[in-house]
């Protein structure tokens, strides 16, 4: 916080003026405006802290310093502070192969990930404890040997090939695949054992990033990258480490050539071995692996729930048919039934108006009977005129059909007067006159 | 493929740039190891992109090669689509884009018709996939730039930017590849790249930030407290900008194109020659703001007439001088809305590209009173490049928060602790002047100041030290208005004649101003007196250390002491918040 300045100086404390512990509190601070402020800057991410955190400044401040602090320390004592080995302390440089360069700069944890950075550093360190002239001073012995290993770490680790070579084959590095039994024991168990083993084998992938294991939530797809990428893994391991020296004398060439092929079929077979190994690893890995099953699994009910859908809609469509047979089937039936039945009850009424009709003959012909055949009352009916009446009356009735029948006897029913009968009549013939169902003066008898 | 990274990205991966996306021009900026903001140049050396996108024969052109299509293939060129994203069509203004693939309405927001890549007919691209794509094209050029993916970004947009705005730009940068961490306001941005240099100190002062832009203009006040920022208020002009000027210079050079030839038509009368006198316009236009003369040439302006021509400063001035007089307004407009006085401002930030006109900086500077500081590349030497401040404002924030989770950057700028309370008076202390008995108000925090906040200031004595009374008190600014001592103007120049009539209208202008007016300063009036403390037995020669700290619950905690004195010599006092309704202990 920047301390303003200012030249003017303080008035002088007047006289009288008092207070209790120097402190007058007199008035209150103004009502303030609320206002947004701009969310952006260094400074306001520190007032963002303050308020989220409900921290004074002070507070704040001191909370800072300690954190940044704790960072300078544990940069200072991040790589190196391995207790060293006294076996190692003992190495013979000549024997250079054989140690672990790692180790010997204090970078086992670190291993194939330490940074150059990190290897300066830590070769700076031991070699601030290890430096000859330093063991001299101090009175120990002169044995350098461990210097020279130092330096023999150095010289391997920061030259990228050589680095790559003694990665190669670092055995420190690797991680044991678990056993079955381990790995099956959960599902947790699983990941958890078999994810650093892939970890610690893709420091030999050509290509990077590597696809990690996962977890049990992983998807097929991320599974199947996974194991694609881990069949058809590309490698840059190699073996030259382990060659045996190739003698340096220019006067045996041909045991010079001798191992030099050695070398190269031993390189060649371990690249194999290899690949053999991991393959295996990968296989092993995916034998055990649950998502592969459940997957199999899913992929399985997928094909069920299809063919049981198609079973259950072929049972559908045929009982879909049966029904609609039937269905049909009852129609006709039914209609079958009504024709029948119709037909019954056709030939009932017929006969029935066969026998009204008859009847209303019957009838009609008696009203002219009853009527003295429209004589006058007491007069005497010869066979000409009951023969002619008759006549006529059977040509009226041939000309009417049922139901005029039936009208023409329900007003004759009942009539025995010959006026009133003959009236009846003439009423009748005169409408078929006129109709034109009956010719004029053909039923001389009943028109007039 | 995108998403994938997103998820599978550690927190340190995080790679950040800074995009000032503008209407015109848009700019990329990233901040160096050492914490400095670099703009970074696009593949064709361009700082500022111009916001165009242009397609053509199955290809997609993007920045000045797109501009350059707006001559031959404006229908498939789509430009100042900015201030479309996320508004719906109703409520754009499609003036900008008359000479450019014009906007269509599509479901209720903005699309354009052009000619896709891999199709065969033109169809509707919506405004907010053009973003992705222009996004997509400064992402990946800022990429090839550092070497590294880039995949998180702060974006600077207007502070009148809605939140369905920003929602939809965060939306359509996602599309494109880039996490959008942040949309913070161009005028913040600009203050944060000028308080982020390593030379800036940190003070409490109030800013106008005029971002003159290539169609719009925006000023801003704002208080900068501490370093923390508070918009007052603002003005915006959406007619107002580069453009305006543009089309002064087209018409100087259309009417001279056709005093040379007679019997040629108006080359703004075809679309391709307006096109091509506009571009060349603009370029004149950037020639002016660093050189004294500039030539403008067009090849087959009109009927195939070729037109080339040169134009001074002065005469680009005399011409544009309403467009000028119209920017200064729009200033003392926003001043006005904030309740401020011209007098109040400290420092004037001019950003955006029409920002490097000597003379908008020339006027603000006569507007100003001399203590107010124009930053500006023609009044002063330190200044930033107008046009990159948004830009690199940007790149700071997003190398501030580039390691934060995506919860936290939304946490720190929830309205919970955004919104604050603002000091309405300055709190300060009394001291003794040099000839009035009475006090004279000393402001230890300003007013507009958000709390909590912190401030101290060292004190004089009076010269044998002593028993000194502090008198902590509020303080109203106010502008002291005198007649001015009766006092001859300075020297009038005597060289007059041989002057530019530019010069001469100068002269004439200032002394019209300055005569009859009078003397305005500013001055404090002291109001409520909040405390009074006492330090007894300074030193001569001592000097007392007060520290004012107001608590986010107003209260307000009082310590002086005396500098380098006995460590018992010191009071500390506490005073409670306004409306004090609850007990507390004092």
């Amino acid at each position: 916080m920047a301390t303003a300045q200012t030249s003017l100086p303080l008035p002088v404390l007047p006289e009288g003026w008092s207070a209790p512990s120097d402190f007058k509190a007199i008035g209150v601070l103004s009502t303030p405006n609320q206002r947004n402020l701009e969310p952006v800057g260094p400074h306001f991410l520190a007032h963002a802290r303050r308020k989220r955190h409900k921290r004074t400044f002070s507070e704040d401040e001191r909370i800072q310093a300690q954190e940044n602090v704790k960072k300078v320390e544990d940069e200072d004592a991040d790589d190196i502070s391995e207790p060293e080995d006294p076996l190692m302390l003992g190495r013979d440089a000549k024997d250079w192969k054989g140690q672990d360069h790692y180790a010997v700069l204090g970078l086992s944890k670190h291993r194939y990930r330490a940074t150059d950075s990190q290897i300066k550093r830590a070769h700076r360190k031991k070699v601030l404890r290890h430096h000859p002239d330093k063991r001299a001073a101090t009175g120990s012995s002169e044995d350098d040997s461990f210097f020279k290993c130092i330096q023999k770490a150095f010289e391997v680790l920061t030259d990228p090939i050589k680095r790559r070579q003694f990665d190669s084959v670092d055995e420190n590095a690797n991680i044991d695949p678990p056993s079955k039994k381990a790995a099956s024991k959960s599902v947790s168990a699983f990941y958890k054992l078999w994810g650093p083993v892939f970890e610690s084998e893709a420091r030999f992938s050509k290509t990077q990033p590597v696809p990690k294991l996962g977890n049990d939530k992983s998807s097929k797809e991320e599974v199947e990258e996974f194991y694609n990428f881990w069949f058809n893994f590309e490698s840059w391991r190699s073996f030259e480490y382990q060659d045996e020296d190739v003698p340096d004398d220019t006067e045996n060439r041909d045991q010079k050539r001798h191992v030099e092929r050695k070398n190269n079929n031993a390189r060649k077979k371990k690249k194999s071995e290899d690949i053999a190994r991991l393959r295996q690893l990968v296989d092993d890995c995916l034998a055990g692996d649950e998502r592969i099953k459940k997957f199999k699994k899913e992929a399985r009910a997928g094909k069920d729930k299809k063919r049981l859908d198609r079973e259950a809609e072929e049972r559908r469509v045929v009982e879909e048919a049966k029904k609609a047979r039937e269905e049909n089937e009852k129609i006709v039936k039914e209609k079958e039934e009504a024709e029948k039945a119709e037909k019954v009850e056709g030939k009932k009424a017929k006969e029935a108006a066969k026998n009204a009709a008859k009847k209303n003959k019957r009838v009609l012909k008696g009203s002219v009977k009853d009527a003295n055949y429209l004589l006058p009352k007491g007069q005497e009916v010869g066979a000409k005129r009951v023969d002619e009446v008759l006549g006529d009356v059977e040509a009226v009735t041939g000309r009417l059909d049922n139901e005029e029948l039936a009208a023409l006897a329900g007003k004759l029913i009942g009539l025995k007067l010959a006026e009133e009968v003959g009236a009846v009549w003439k009423e009748e013939v005169q409408r078929l006159e006129e109709e034109g169902k009956l010719k004029l003066g053909e039923t001389k008898t009943l028109g007039s | 493929m995108t998403v994938e990274e997103n998820n599978g990205v550690d927190p340190e991966e995080t790679l950040a740039i800074g995009i000032s996306f503008g209407n015109s021009n848009s700019g990329i900026a990233y901040t160096t190891a050492e914490g400095k903001a670099e703009v970074i140049a696009n593949e064709e050396g361009d700082r500022q992109i111009p916001s165009i996108l242009s397609y053509i024969g199955g290809e997609e052109f993007h920045g000045t090669q797109a501009k350059a299509q707006l001559v031959r293939n404006s229908q498939n060129t789509v430009a100042y689509f900015r201030d479309y994203i996320g508004k719906e069509f109703e409520s754009i203004d499609p003036t900008p884009c008359h000479a450019s693939a014009h906007p269509q309405k599509h479901d209720s927001t903005v699309s354009f018709s052009i000619q896709d890549v891999g199709a065969d007919s033109p169809h509707d691209v919506s405004v907010s996939e053009i973003t992705t794509r222009h996004i997509r094209r400064l992402a990946s050029s800022a990429s090839d730039y550092l070497g590294k993916k880039v995949n998180a970004t702060v974006i600077t947009v207007p502070t009148n930017f809605s939140d369905a705005q920003k929602e939809a730009l965060s939306k359509s940068a996602s599309s494109a590849g880039v996490d959008l961490l942040q949309v913070i306001p161009e005028p913040v941005s600009a203050v944060l790249a000028y308080d982020a240099r390593p030379e800036s100190k940190i003070s409490d002062k109030l800013v106008v930030v005029a971002d003159f832009g290539g169609t719009r203009s925006d000023v801003a006040v704002i208080a900068s407290r501490g370093g923390m920022y508070s918009i007052l208020s603002t003005a915006h002009d959406y007619s107002l900008g580069g453009a305006q000027l543009d089309n002064v210079l087209i018409d100087h050079f259309a009417k001279e194109f056709l005093k040379k030839n007679k019997s040629s038509s108006d080359p703004r009368s075809s679309p391709r020659g307006l096109a091509k006198l506009r571009l060349e316009a603009e370029a004149t236009k950037r020639a002016l703001s660093i050189g004294a003369t500039a030539s403008l040439s067009v090849e087959s302006l009109s009927d195939g007439l070729d037109f080339s021509s040169t134009i001074n400063r002065t005469r680009y001035e005399m011409l544009a001088s309403k467009v000028f007089a119209s920017f200064t307004k729009l200033i003392e407009e926003a001043v006005r809305k904030a309740e401020l006085d011209v007098l109040d401002i400290n420092e004037v930030i001019l950003s955006g590209g029409t920002s490097h006109t000597p003379r908008i900086a020339a006027n603000l500077s006569s507007l100003f009173p001399p203590t107010t500081t124009v930053l500006s590349p023609s009044t002063s030497a330190t200044a930033i490049n107008p046009s990159d401040l948004a830009a690199r404002g940007a790149a700071i924030q997003a190398s501030l928060i580039q390691e934060f989770e995506k919860e936290d950057i939304e946490q720190s700028s929830h309205p919970m602790v955004t919104v604050t309370p603002h000091l309405s008076r300055a709190i300060g202390v009394l001291v003794v002047s040099e000839n009035v008995e009475k006090g004279v108000f000393r402001p230890l925090a300003e007013a507009e100041t958000g709390v909590p906040l912190r401030r101290a200031g060292e004190f004089a004595v009076p010269r044998d030290g002593g028993d000194v009374i502090i008198k902590i008190c509020e303080g109203i600014s106010h502008i002291k208005v005198s007649k001015p001592p009766a006092k001859p103007k300075g020297e009038k120049k005597t060289n007059g004649k041989a002057a530019s009539d530019d010069e001469d209208d100068l002269s004439d202008e200032d002394e019209s101003e300055d005569e009859p007016e009078d003397v305005r300063e500013k001055a404090w009036k002291v109001g409520n007196v909040l405390a009074e403390t006492t330090i007894k037995g300074v030193k001569k020669g001592g000097k007392v250390e007060i520290s004012v700290t107001v608590n986010a619950d107003l209260t307000v905690l009082v310590t002086a002491r005396e500098v380098g004195g006995k460590a018992g010599n010191g009071v500390r006092g506490r005073l409670e918040k306004p409306q004090v309704t609850e007990n507390g202990s004092a």
